[in-house]
């Protein structure tokens, strides 16, 4: 590793976000790696690896490992830490750099797209409310122009959603 | 008892039993869910590559349960963590709080500070209490043995949705379990992640994460894994069929949800708590109920 290979703003970059500020309390005690579920099952996920790389300024690296989004969101590695880091806080501010930076996974541009379009993840069509009928549950309703405003998205032409209000 | 039911996006279409039965179990508590069609997502599914707009959306669902002044109650571990989660952020970030209520103003809407968001079963616990329902049980399921699954996001982060239970020696559910004179298993798996949050990003660590547990179970011979999440849902019932096979292996664990099981022991019918909508059918526990 070479001095002029890393970033010394990069952690920074990272405190700057919203839950990212933990990271500069971690004294790299390995508690989250000890304790982490997806590091039990796959070695070369290691937390404090990760803060370790962010702190050195291996920024191009964190930001395009596919590591990074094996996070499972447990939270366990929060519940040990002496240090409050808040490794998935922190986690989740570098996986949104990356998506910034490009280097999401493809789920999640059809993620915000299907809210947009549907205003909630899972469509709701006349099969399912029939079904729901059936069984003596309210109906539900696609209801996506608010989810549009926030996101700033229109839906494919033909697509946009019926406003019941 | 008052609250504003949100489903979230997953247990309206999925997982149907689970909101039968909760609400079956509701109303027989005396609890009344309000239902509103404009709650829909909870902002989860964005947090990961968009923190602002997920933010956003959650203080959407926040400012509509403020609007009608009832707290609100999720049946998804998820969407519970995600709004208690966003509801305690705002309130200590004023700065965060302006932002998302520039972007709610054009939806006629304004995030203010002070709802109260629960999942169920921890409202069942504060609301109507552990000694209430138990009083309220009239079958005895003392034959049956289950084994709880907390989950995560049920527990965790304690520093925004704890003082229900400890996250490292839960015993919420086991308590709720015992209500209906069932034994608990607090098995050594007890607190492991389901793995449903990287099922998108690599199936076969979310199987291996997942079958640890469902092995388990299945050596120990328990009547049912108890969920109360519906994303735990996906991979113990859902992929249990995938993941067995991928593991080259064979289990069959009974899959359940607490307020099915709640249910039960409250005398309701098995039908009506949607138990014919299960695919991990607790054989052993529907044939001690069949007419």
């Amino acid at each position: 590793m070479r001095l002029n290979d890393c970033d010394p703003g990069f952690k920074h970059e990272v405190a700057a976000e919203p839950g990212g500020e933990g990271i500069r309390a971690c004294f790299a005690c390995a508690a989250c790696s000890a304790r982490c579920p997806v590091g039990a099952h796959r070695p070369d996920y290691d937390p404090r690896r990760i803060i370790r790389l962010t702190l050195l300024g291996r920024r191009d690296e964190v930001l395009a490992s596919p590591l990074i989004w094996l996070c499972s969101s447990c939270y366990t590695c929060g519940e040990v830490c002496p240090q409050k880091v808040r490794f998935t806080e922190v986690i989740t501010a570098i996986k949104n750099i990356a998506a910034r930076e490009g280097h999401a996974p493809p789920s999640a541009k059809i993620t915000a797209e299907l809210l947009a379009k549907q205003g909630r993840l899972l469509e709701v069509t006349e099969f399912e409310n029939e079904k729901r009928a059936d069984l003596g549950l309210p109906l539900v309703e696609q209801r996506p122009g608010d989810f549009q405003a926030i996101l700033g998205l229109k839906p494919a032409e033909g697509e946009a959603g019926e406003e019941p209000r | 008892m008052k609250a504003l039911l949100f489903l979230g996006c997953t247990v309206p279409v999925r997982n149907l039993n689970y909101e039968l039965s909760a609400r079956k179990v509701c109303e027989t508590l005396g609890v009344e869910l309000v239902d509103d069609a404009a709650l829909a997502c909870c902002g989860y599914p964005l947090k990961g590559t968009d923190q602002a707009h997920a933010l956003t959306i959650a203080a959407r669902a926040l400012a509509q349960a403020r609007g009608q002044g009832l707290p609100l109650v999720a049946l998804c571990s998820a969407c519970a963590g995600t709004l208690a989660e966003a509801e305690h952020y705002l309130a200590h970030h004023p700065d965060e709080a302006a932002r998302v209520n520039q972007d709610l103003a054009p939806l006629g809407l304004e995030y203010e500070p002070g709802v109260r968001v629960s999942h169920l079963v921890r409202y069942l616990l504060e609301e109507v209490g552990l000694e209430a329902i138990k009083a309220k049980m009239t079958r005895d399921l003392g034959q049956f043995s289950f084994a709880p699954h907390y989950g995560c996001h049920y527990l965790k982060p304690a520093e925004t949705i704890g003082g229900l239970d400890d996250p490292e020696a839960p015993t919420s559910l086991g308590r709720l379990i015992e209500a209906t004179g069932a034994k608990v298993d607090n098995y050594p798996r007890l607190k492991d992640c389901c793995g449903g949050g990287v099922l998108g990003a690599d199936e076969e660590l979310a199987g291996a994460m997942a079958g640890a547990k469902l092995a388990e179970l299945d050596a120990r011979g328990v009547a049912a894994l108890v969920l109360v999440c519906p994303f735990c849902n996906v991979m113990y019932e859902g992929q249990q069929k995938a993941i067995a096979k991928r593991l080259d292996t064979k289990f069959k664990v009974p899959v359940i949800y607490l307020t099915q099981l709640l249910g039960l022991g409250l005398g309701l019918d098995p039908d009506e708590l949607g138990f014919k909508l299960n695919r991990a059918k607790p054989k052993e526990l529907l044939a001690a109920f069949k007419a």
